[in-house]
């Protein structure tokens, strides 16, 4: 391969997500020989990779709107808590019938909580577009209060619900987990949604700056408002898919948490907190990354009081090697220095566009 | 802050110029969280006839909280966010628990280690925002799984402090008269509020806070030492972290891997309860002691009405967030969002 095309490949927004998920899964070859080995038992695909698959799709999803909601420049905490609701809503009204296994009850259970997804998602929107509330704090309402819902729905009990109906959706189909579909359905169809329509030049351009691209025509309220239901219904379906995994409604468990691991996918996915561009592919990777850490770390040992540390760890080196400033750095003892003149710390601290000298 | 903009303030344009005043000063906020206070301590003591030392105990009770909260702010004001708050917490706890315990170093002695500790912790952090531009929301992301993970590797268990010393100060309390008094605790987290409010409002790395807050670009401009501020700021809420760390050790005399986790969510509520912007250069400290104080007495109004459940606490908590974003979005001065 010849230099100028080795070093095109490694200026690709995916090289670095996919070269760290690759390591981490080489990584475990050694501690664990059967690790990319998949199999099939009782009619159902298993292996290491099946249930970092079958794990990961519920954070797939999440990191899927929040992407489209970060690509606007917001940010939504409220993700934990709308899977929760999602999740308790379905679970307690498939509670309440008769016959748990009617397939009715589950397909009402699983729109009566996508609708109240969808409205809790135009609440957020609402507040940031209409009301101008910055998103960290408008989503931090839901957040807080919506955990506090969800425990009222179930009345502080956890309900486990025995609907076959039901539990397909974090089951089995057609030998591979439902949940897998569910993923690649939600992200084919963003992808085609955002890329292959206008729809994502415009949501990148509201990130951009919002009352540009107002002014150039677009409906900026509208698009801010459709991200966050795109990002509730997604979290709606992520807590779907976790209570039906589980076949019990936890209030104050499910999705715990959830927000952080999802931002954390956003990020390591190439997508810049500040807005403005996004990509889906890297979020997929991220959130496989994330995953894959979390298996490796049972797989290979690691005592479990060290999980978090080792975590924190991957995590730090992850997000420092993504930092452009921290790879300068890094590499500039190998590049003899001297190419750019002045060395990065000369450089205005704290100012991401270099500063324009003239008046 | 004070020219009319076109955007925002949308109300405060058809009223007359004395009201318009009123709606900008940048103190309302802080005032109606007082307000707001005063008018549910009044309802709490006309309905369940509270006893005089219901007010010390909010303090006494939310100690840590209000250090922590203090600290947070110093983040918030200058722009940033810190989530590590709860974790370094509980961090703290468990290594000056461990010290005493394990390797019986003197309790002030430890108490300084774990100090010195939480304030590296916090300008590691602060340097992975400054130097590598890693965004404020990770770095003290994993701020907060790094240093949970090692109150673990600590010990999984509880450490109960039995040293003397420690007993005797937590058993300490300071008469107000009347009946009532307040800990230790309540003392070091009103000094801390006194200190910080002095710290940003009568010195030069205050100012250097508001200054990088209102906008960073701008005061990199006139020349301010903006990386070293930036970096100062997660110092010092990692300092008051390390105190509320241990403060809450003097609170419950142990230190335990799963204390205050989720916490830095409650320090941030009190922040925007008290009325500072979240994305920096306006707020008071006070205003967080006052939102702290809000937060405990919803608990104690829930836990006093006895037939409310417990997420009550969570949805009015979310419900008195909600009210204070709005008014924050009719008072003129909290401006327009800039992008």
């Amino acid at each position: 391969m010849s230099l100028t095309s080795w070093r095109r490949l490694t200026r690709h927004q995916l090289f670095w997500p996919a070269t760290i998920l690759v390591a981490l899964l080489l990584f475990n070859l050694p501690f664990t020989p059967g690790f990319l080995a998949v199999g099939v038992r009782n009619g159902h695909l298993y292996g290491s990779l099946v249930s970092i698959l079958v794990f990961g799709t519920p954070l797939i999803l999440v990191a899927l709107g929040m992407t489209m909601v970060i690509a606007t420049g917001g940010i939504d905490l409220s993700v934990g808590a709308v899977m929760a609701i999602s999740g308790a809503l379905a679970c307690s009204y498939i509670s309440r019938q008769p016959d748990q296994n009617a397939v009715t009850a589950a397909l009402t259970a699983v729109a009566l909580a996508l609708v109240v997804s969808l409205l809790l998602g135009a609440w957020n929107g609402l507040l940031v577009a209409r009301a101008g509330v910055q998103p960290i704090i408008a989503t931090l309402v839901l957040m807080v209060a919506g955990r506090g819902i969800a425990q009222l729905i179930t009345g502080g009990f956890i309900i486990t619900v025995q609907s076959r109906p039901y539990q397909t959706i974090g089951g089995y189909l057609f030998t591979l987990p439902t949940g897998v579909f569910i993923a690649v359905a939600a992200v084919v169809g963003t992808l085609a949604v955002t890329r292959r329509t206008a729809l994502g030049l415009l949501v990148e351009s509201v990130g951009g700056n919002a009352e540009a691209s107002r002014l150039a025509g677009v409906r900026a309220q509208r698009i801010t408002i459709l991200v966050y239901v795109f990002c509730a219904l997604c979290a709606g379906v992520a807590g779907l898919m976790n209570s039906s995994n589980l076949a019990n409604a936890d209030a104050n468990n499910a999705g715990l948490w959830i927000e952080l691991d999802a931002i954390l996918a956003v990020v390591i996915g190439g997508t810049p907190l500040t807005g403005g561009r996004f990509s889906l592919g890297g979020t997929v990777l991220g959130a496989l990354i994330l995953q894959t850490l979390k298996t490796t770390i049972y797989t290979i040992g690691v005592p479990s009081q060290a999980n978090m540390v080792f975590e924190a760890a991957v995590v730090i080196i992850v997000c420092l090697i993504q930092s452009p400033d921290f790879r300068r750095r890094a590499t500039a003892p190998f590049r003899g220095g001297t190419r750019t003149g002045s060395p990065p710390v000369r450089q205005p601290a704290g100012v991401d566009t270099p500063v324009e000298a003239r008046p | 802050m004070n020219a009319p903009t076109t955007v925002a303030a949308a109300p405060a344009t058809a009223t007359t110029p004395r009201l318009r005043r009123v709606l900008h000063d940048r103190r309302l906020p802080v005032a109606a969280t007082a307000l707001l206070f005063l008018m549910m301590y009044g309802y709490g003591s006309y309905r369940y006839s509270f006893d005089a030392q219901v007010g010390p105990n909010l303090l006494v009770n939310n100690c840590y909280l209000v250090i922590a909260a203090v600290g947070v702010t110093f983040v918030i004001l200058a722009g940033g966010i810190d989530l590590s708050v709860g974790s370094v917490i509980g961090f703290s706890g468990m290594l000056l628990a461990k010290l005493i315990v394990a390797y019986h170093v003197p309790a002030g002695v430890a108490a300084l280690i774990v100090l010195a500790v939480g304030t590296a912790g916090g300008a590691l952090m602060g340097g992975m925002v400054q130097v590598y531009k890693v965004p404020p929301f990770i770095a003290t992301l994993t701020g907060l799984f790094l240093f949970r993970g090692l109150s673990l590797v600590l010990s999984k268990e509880a450490i109960p402090v039995d040293d003397a010393g420690v007993t005797q100060l937590a058993q300490y309390h300071v008469p107000l008269g009347g009946g009532t008094f307040l800990s230790v605790g309540a003392l070091v987290a009103l000094v801390t509020v006194a200190v910080a409010a002095y710290v940003l409002h009568l010195t030069r790395f205050g100012r250097q806070v508001y200054a990088i807050g209102g906008s960073e670009q701008s005061a990199l401009l006139m020349g301010l030492p903006v990386g070293r501020t930036k970096v100062g700021v997660y110092a010092v809420s990692g300092f008051c972290s390390a105190l509320a760390g241990l403060v809450f050790v003097l609170y419950i005399q142990s230190g335990d891997p799963l204390h205050a986790i989720g916490l830095e969510l409650d320090a941030i509520a009190a922040v925007v309860i008290g009325g500072t912007l979240l994305t920096g250069g306006a707020g008071y400290v006070v205003g967080s002691l006052l939102g702290v104080l809000v937060l405990g007495l919803i608990k104690t109004i829930i836990s006093a009405e006895g037939t409310l459940s417990s997420w009550w606490i969570k949805i009015f908590t979310g419900v008195l967030l909600l009210a204070f974003i709005l008014l924050q979005r009719v008072i003129g001065v909290r401006g327009t969002n800039r992008a």
